[in-house]
């Protein structure tokens, strides 16, 4: 659909209503220096027909992968439904309307997704999303702070968590002076361990626990949950929202549950899409609620007694506090979080809980074939989810080079982020794998790893 | 008509100040900023034995429309905070007088000088709304 918002006339008509000139008039109360004088390296604008063909080649690049890499972002079958019905007009956009209550089925929809994510995660309460899972845990490491009034800037975070999750909120809060303090973990069974954790109990606002970790295993969330509460932390849980159709919901780990549960909610009818948008999801308690940050939908009567929906809970947002707010997150990934609703809504309790088995099912099946190749193994004895961390007898770069040449993405190498694990690679089976992908990629490895045996690469050619 | 007690001193941001008699302040808001503000809904006060400089923030008043900042009047420690006002809020809109929010020991009293008077204090507010 074309969009031009104003014809060179609608310009001229506006210019000469206000008694400006020119565009350059207009804006002429800026100093020139402040002025960018071009866009160097953007190109000139194309015609539809040109802009149509340029990325439909660049949608061919992506390719069709039988793709094994997780790693954050998960590839889960999405029933057609749901985007046929997030791209209805009445659904199309990324924002909460700024007539916020004219637009009361906006509102009933992002109250059911409250709803579903609170039940979800077992916590009281839930905001309208965020931008991302990462972002979200930024957010969670300021409210924890915020919680302990500012006099403790220091939280500590499991180094099993998602690299880019910890580089992310460490950009977000270094500025306010919040240290990150990264934990050891167990080597061989690939968690946290809370007796690992005693030296660094010194004051800190909050613990940073993964479930499951970035290796797929789950770590021991109710002595961590408890050890955090012990020593006056806040419990922050970074969770796979579809992993909680099986495991323990953060609410109830440990004697008292988590504090705050954030995660991204890609696995929930958003496709993988070259790495986004997604959208994040925060719950907390009700006593937490003030310090969180977001929309959040409340549902009441009218003055007739009808029931509505409205926002609730302005009152420390931008456009009152101002640089004070809780945050400046002032919109939310709307759309996607209507996919996400939908997604729930279809799927079900019992649908979640399948998917998740299944994916568990299958992650299983592809270690075990796998690991039955000569010098594979798994690189922790831990229990797992959907993504298992697996050591290869020879160099997981070229390894997975190779597989990428045969159609297979095969994992994700872990050696740019753990150096300790420079010859293992991360993998993931969700339920859109059958028995016969398995079984090529098996196949697959297994003649790589043989060629390379009888073979191997001397120096390097080229 | 704007209800400021003669006994008391104010400051510029709105704050009432009382002297007790064991040299502590008691700091509350006005009636004048509780009627700015509307039905107050949330209290956050600061902890015991925060040590304040002058115009810190230090609390913040919610209420339908707004949360505000409350800052300190003067210096000092913070020896007790009124548990019944983050029950209530309503309390101060009722009255918002007789519900004092924290109590400081101030590092310096003669910063309390320096405080608005009521009349000043009503200058300031008829000012303000002009």
């Amino acid at each position: 659909m074309p969009f031009i918002p104003h014809t060179k006339q609608d310009v001229a008509e506006m210019l000469a209503s206000i008694g400006a000139a020119s565009i350059d008039e207009l804006f002429d109360e800026i100093p020139a220096e402040l002025r960018c004088a071009g866009l160097p390296g953007v190109p000139e604008g194309l015609s539809e027909m040109a802009v149509t063909r340029l990325m439909h080649g660049r949608a061919a690049q992506d390719g069709f992968w039988s793709s094994f890499i997780g790693a954050g972002a998960y590839e889960h079958h999405i029933p057609a439904a749901i985007w046929q019905i997030v791209t209805r007009g009445e659904f199309y956009s990324a924002y909460t309307p700024y007539q916020a209550e004219a637009s009361q089925g906006t509102l009933q929809l992002l109250y059911e997704y409250q709803s579903m994510m609170a039940g979800l995660t077992a916590m009281e309460v839930s905001n309208a999303s965020l931008y991302d899972g990462a972002s979200a845990l930024g957010e969670a490491i300021l409210m924890a702070v915020r919680a302990h009034k500012g006099e403790v800037k220091r939280v500590l975070v499991a180094s099993t968590l998602h690299p880019r999750y910890r580089a992310v909120a460490r950009s977000i809060v270094a500025n306010q002076g919040i240290e990150l303090v990264e934990l050891p973990y167990c080597p061989e069974r690939g968690h946290t361990r809370t007796e690992d954790l005693d030296p660094l109990a010194a004051q800190a606002a909050a613990l940073v626990i993964p479930q499951p970790n970035f290796f797929g295993i789950l770590e021991p969330v109710d002595p961590l949950t408890d050890w955090a509460h012990a020593h006056g932390m806040l419990a922050i849980a970074v969770v796979n929202p579809m992993s909680l159709a099986l495991l323990k919901p953060p609410g109830q780990w440990g004697r008292a549950g988590a504090d705050i549960c954030v995660g991204d909610g890609q696995p929930l009818g958003i496709p993988l899409s070259s790495g986004g948008p997604y959208f994040g999801f925060m719950t907390t308690r009700q006593s937490l609620v003030r310090q969180m940050p977001g929309r959040i939908v409340g549902r009441t009567v009218d003055m007739d007694g009808r029931p509505g929906f409205t926002l609730t809970l302005q009152a420390r947002e931008q456009h009152i506090r101002r640089s004070k707010a809780t945050s400046n997150i002032c919109t939310n990934q709307g759309l996607l979080v209507t996919a996400a609703t939908i997604y729930l809504a279809l799927m079900g309790p019992q649908g979640l809980k399948e998917v998740a088995l299944t994916a568990h099912a299958r992650t299983r099946a592809l270690v075990e074939r796998l690991c039955a190749l000569p010098g594979v193994k798994r690189a922790f004895a831990g229990a797992y989810f959907h993504e298992s961390v697996l050591r290869l007898p020879t160099n997981t770069e070229e390894v997975m080079r190779a597989l990428r040449a045969q159609g297979i993405l095969g994992g994700h190498p872990l050696a740019r982020d753990y150096p300790e694990l420079a010859d293992a690679i991360l993998v993931c089976a969700t339920e859109t794998k059958t028995d016969d992908d398995l079984a090529d990629y098996a196949q697959k490895l297994e003649r790589i790893l043989s060629r390379r045996r009888e073979a191997p690469p001397c120096a390097y050619k080229s | 008509m704007m209800n400021i007690p003669a006994d008391l001193k104010y400051t510029n941001t709105h704050e009432w100040v009382r002297l007790e008699s064991d040299g502590t302040v008691s700091v509350g808001i006005t009636h004048h900023a509780q009627d700015l503000l509307g039905d107050m809904v949330f209290v956050e006060n600061p902890t015991v034995g925060r040590q304040l400089a002058q115009h810190e923030e230090c609390a913040v008043v919610e209420s339908v429309k707004a949360a505000s900042d409350v800052y300190a009047p003067v210096a000092g420690e913070v020896v007790a905070v009124n548990d019944a006002v983050e029950a209530a809020p309503e309390s101060l809109n009722k009255a918002p007088y007789e519900n004092w929010m924290f109590r400081l020991r101030p590092t310096d009293p003669t910063q309390l000088d320096g405080l608005l008077d009521a009349e000043a204090y009503r200058a300031l507010v008829s000012a303000e709304s002009h």
